[in-house]
């Protein structure tokens, strides 16, 4: 074997994300008090640069694969390396003014925040198993760091440890059944996985796969795998939150994706009810622990346990029939447009955090009053996770449904139902904060912090509302990228 | 007028919005700007309604008309399909009346907590989505519609309402969210049994359920009459109506009553029983027997009411229970009835609901027991109330007659392929026979309440507490409101067959599986 062959164009994204965390840690060391304000600008241009290449890759159309076809850019590879940059830039907008005004390190932030967008994006090319699971520890190794970024608070302490300890446990646990299915398949990509299928030990290769999968379902906090997530996402600096709950989740719906897709798929009964149950457990208990939230982030937190519950139904039921592309498509869509409204919803909390120096739900009192316009953009939010047209949401449980109708098994069925149940009992929680704002008296909260929203955080909530409601009424643009995503495979 | 077929209806459905759009961009100290924008909107919505019906064709009302069929969603085959016939016409047009109408009369008097602009911009949204849900053809399309009406009823209800708004609100929206989740799991199901992948209303309606098996046709059809049941609403899935309408505005009473409980009715006429026709015929006793429960329960909770608004809002159950026997018939008498009921009760309970308003308004009171002597203190309104409650009853020669008596008629003949409550063609008759009967007892109750009301509010002299209070009469903004409604009231009882004329054809081919 000569020198692996480097298609620099494919690898444009990845090499300008990690020039520019570089750059970022080089100017914040160099050029102190300059560097504080040029390096969350360099990371926000930087995730925007990074965008080009993905763009002009797009155009080009060609699937390019490497390293024995460990790393392949194709339809699907770009659209959601495109989304997680996208995500990403969104998540600096969200952080700019929150890390400015707290006691925090700056630079740092911000390169451990590009570092692990880095690890999405190559994530997003990943078709080997190691591949995936460096990607995967890139993108969370930094995110443990993030979330103990308050240093001064012991519950953000908490949130980092607690966060970090089960995190490594789940990798351990990922590793340990992606040996297995090495031991098994004698190859770690993808596509051999795939041929090899059950091979002559199926039991073993259920129970790798069971373990592959606990590890991802950690990463995406599905039940029973979600015990972090609350306190981890009450602890964390809110835009970390943000990020933790939407890209880092993301993440690891697309290892699972990929791997499911890719990998497993000539054998369903071994992942299937696995899925189904994490699924089904998620609902239903991520959508009752909402209802009795009374902080907005802890129920954002067990929202977005539920929400993984509905982006799993379509997984659930891909296995049967002809299925398979209606349910990796609603996978996708559901995942673009759960980015866009919980993004949306957290700069929302960001701004009202701001306002009261809380995240009690009943620090929402009244807001329709104090500032309409904030109300306004939250109510569409939180209309668009409980999925009520004509905002995006909508359309993210249609494609649930179409797919699991599309199976029509007794069991996608049964998935169906309780998704449609749950998904009404979601909008008592999402319409508790609503009647808040809308119904109620402002309440004298004391100590008020700054009224105004600052301009980086309104532009993160015009990208997000623009998205929702866009996509809420036109929603072939992103029915589309789903499409494209999956016409090869 | 080429441009126009092609137009109208996109039109219709969305000036409203952009007058939406111009309302939210004043700024709220402008009130008189906001309420001259958005009447001006609704009128101009109107106008769009009588350019329709000049246009229509009312020597072809079973054919769809002014049909927009545009791409949308290629990647899930939905599509931008709109289209109107003789059923959907009369709803239409009645849409765009009472909306004005609304605006008009809210023009002086604004709920607290005031705030016109909100206010307005909600009517419009609410336009919107009931005009769209009377043209889609989609089912896709449909379903958005349909749900869109939710937003703004529930901050109606939530904001402007009355003490228990929270409560009255939230229920109202779940309740109708548990259907339309429903309903879109069975659209879905439909679009992948049916022969064809298609979301198309007009061309799932022309398979008359080929393809699909009988268990199956009843099982979506189950859930089809949950989404459209809950918002009629039927017995038993009415609670949320008599909370919703005590707690919300005068304005928004009217629109929920007039209007947004047909997108129900509507939804059985035009979606379930013409795609699931065998589905229909299995559920046609069940549907009949929750009607007469409706009709005899509301009767009698009415009878046990203090609160004059609660007491109509019982009426409305009681009064779409004669509209949904109608549709259970399976008839194309029965479906005929059922359009012109819900016209009727469009106009008339709409109408006792803005009176409900202004008597609230001026006594600051609904307990009927505190009520008395209208007739007395406002001779004018008191005889209005009066006339409406004629009108409600069905007394011969007002429009509510045509809407009552012919569904009770239509009972006494049934489609045959329809079963009857032992599950199968030969009970039929009978079934439906003791459901008229039930049905007529149910008219003699009705008259019953409405009269007790009327002697109760309008009769006797003034309560000792309001003697000397000063009762307005009638005002400016309240005869522009009513004059339209109380004229309509007399025009279709007088020549019903103004609507009969157009709805027939139309309800004979959706009826024309059952006609067998």
């Amino acid at each position: 074997m000569g020198t692996p062959y480097f298609d620099y164009h494919a690898l444009a994204p990845v090499i300008v994300l990690a020039a520019v965390a570089l750059l970022a840690l080089v100017v914040d060391f160099v050029w102190k008090d300059g560097g504080r304000r040029a390096v969350p600008q360099i990371a926000g241009i930087g995730l925007l640069l990074a965008l080009i290449p993905v763009f002009t890759l797009a155009a080009d159309g060609e699937t390019r694969s490497m390293f024995g076809g460990a790393f392949v850019v194709d339809n699907y590879a770009l659209a959601f390396a495109g989304f997680f940059l996208i995500v990403g830039y969104v998540a600096v907008l969200m952080s700019y003014d929150y890390i400015d005004e707290g006691d925090y390190y700056r630079g740092e932030y911000y390169v451990l925040l590009v570092t692990s967008v880095l690890g999405m994006v190559v994530l997003a090319s990943a078709r080997d198993l190691i591949t995936i699971f460096v990607a995967i520890e890139t993108v969370t190794l930094p995110t443990f760091v993030l979330a103990g970024w308050r240093k001064h608070d012991t519950r953000s302490n908490e949130a980092a440890i607690k966060y970090f300890i089960i995190g490594v446990l789940s990798s351990a646990v990922m590793l340990y059944g992606m040996s297995l299915i090495f031991g098994l398949s004698n190859s770690t990509l993808l596509s051999e996985i795939g041929s090899v299928a059950s091979g002559d030990n199926p039991a073993l290769f259920a129970v790798a796969i069971f373990l592959t999968l606990a590890g991802f379902a950690f990463k995406v906090s599905a039940v029973p795998f979600h015990f972090w997530a609350p306190d981890t996402y009450q602890g964390a600096p809110l835009p970390v939150t943000a990020f933790l709950s939407v890209a880092s989740k993301a993440a690891g719906f697309v290892a699972m994706l990929s791997v499911v897709a890719l990998g497993f798929f000539a054998s369903p009964n071994s992942w299937q009810p696995v899925i189904w149950i994490l699924a089904a457990a998620s609902i239903v208990v991520g959508n009752l622990a909402a209802l009795r939230q009374t902080d907005v982030v802890r129920m954002l937190a067990y929202s977005s346990v539920a929400q993984g519950g509905f982006i799993l139904v379509p997984l659930a039921v891909s296995g049967d029939n002809d299925a398979a592309r209606a349910g990796f498509q609603g996978v996708l869509v559901y995942i673009l447009i759960y980015a866009a409204m919980n993004m949306g919803a957290f700069a929302c909390v960001i701004a009202n955090a701001r306002r009261t120096r809380s995240t009690e739900i009943q620090s929402f009192s009244g807001l329709g009053r104090s500032n309409p316009a904030m109300a306004v953009v939250f109510t569409v939010f939180l209309f668009s996770l409980a999925g009520i047209p004509p905002f995006a949401g909508w359309f993210a449980k249609f494609v649930m449904f179409r797919a699991v109708l599309d199976a029509g098994t007794t069991a996608a069925v049964v998935l169906g139902v309780l998704a449609a149940v749950f998904s009404v009992v979601a909008f008592f929680y999402y319409g508790t904060v609503i009647r808040r704002m809308w119904f109620h008296a402002p309440v004298d909260l004391g100590d008020t912090g700054s009224p105004q929203v600052p301009g980086a955080l309104v532009a993160a909530m015009a990208i997000t509302t623009t998205v929702v409601v866009v996509i809420g009424v036109y929603p072939q643009l992103f029915a589309k990228i789903g499409d494209l995503a999956f016409r090869a495979t | 007028m080429d441009w126009f077929d092609d137009w109208a209806l996109t039109l219709a459905v969305f000036t409203p919005l952009v007058g939406m759009a111009i309302v939210l961009l004043i700024p709220r100290a402008e009130e008189a700007a906001i309420k001259v924008v958005a009447l001006l909107t609704s009128l101009v919505t109107l106008a769009i309604g009588v350019g329709i019906l000049v246009d229509f064709d009312f020597g072809n009302t079973a054919k769809m008309q002014f049909q927009v069929d545009k791409e949308w969603i290629p990647v899930i085959n939905a599509r931008y399909h709109l289209g109107i016939d003789g059923i959907s016409l009369p709803l239409l047009i009645l849409t765009m009346v009472i909306v004005p109408l609304c605006i008009i009369y809210s023009l002086d008097h604004f709920p607290e907590p005031h705030n016109p602009k909100a206010f307005l911009a909600l009517i419009l949204l609410l336009e919107v989505g009931m005009i769209g849900t009377f043209v889609a053809l989609d089912l896709v399309l449909f379903f958005i519609f349909f749900e869109v009406v939710l937003l703004p009823m529930f901050f109606m209800i939530g904001v402007w309402g009355g003490p228990n708004r929270e409560y009255a609100s939230i229920k109202f929206f779940l309740f109708t969210l548990f259907g339309s989740a429903l309903m879109l799991v069975s659209f879905l199901a439909l679009y992948f049994l049916s022969k064809r992948s298609t979301f198309d209303i007009s061309t799932l309606a022309s398979f008359e359920g080929a393809g699909i098996t009988r268990g199956t046709q009843v099982l979506l059809f189950a859930g089809l009459f949950l989404g459209f049941a809950i918002k009629v609403p039927m017995f038993p899935f009415h609670t949320w109506l008599p909370d919703a309408h005590t707690e919300a505005p005068t304005v928004g009473s009217v629109l929920l009553a007039a209007v947004l409980l047909k997108l129900g009715t509507y939804g059985f006429i035009r979606i379930a029983l013409p795609i699931l026709p065998e589905g229909a015929q299995v559920w046609a006793p069940w549907i009949g027997l929750l009607s007469v429960i409706g009709i005899i329960y509301g009767a009698l909770c009415c009878l046990a009411q203090r609160d004059m608004k609660r007491l109509i809002a019982f009426s409305s159950v009681a009064h779409m229970g004669f509209v949904m026997l109608g549709i259970a018939t399976l008839t194309d008498f029965g479906v005929n009835a059922a359009v012109f009921g819900m016209v009727a009760h469009g106009l008339i309970t709409g109408m006792l609901f803005f009176l409900a308003g202004s008597i609230q308004h001026r006594y600051h009171t609904r307990e009927m027991s505190r009520l008395g002597g209208l007739l007395v203190s406002a001779p004018k309104m008191g005889w209005i109330l009066g006339f409406c409650a004629m009108a409600s009853l069905g007394l011969p020669g007002l429009a509510g007659f045509w809407g009552e008596f012919p569904a009770v008629l239509s009972a006494f003949e049934p489609s045959r392929l329809a079963n009857g409550i032992l599950g199968n063609t030969a009970s039929t008759l009978w079934t439906f026979r003791t459901f008229m009967v039930v049905a007529a007892i149910g008219t003699v109750l009705a008259a019953g309440y409405l009269l007790w009301m009327y002697q109760r509010v309008g009769m006797g002299t003034p309560k000792p507490e309001f003697e000397d209070a000063h009762i307005h009469d009638v005002h400016r903004p309240e005869w522009v409101a009513w004059t339209p409604l109380l004229l309509g009231i007399v025009v279709f009882g007088l020549f019903p067959n103004l609507i009969f004329s157009i709805t027939n054809d139309a309800a004979s081919s959706i009826t024309r599986a059952f006609s067998g």
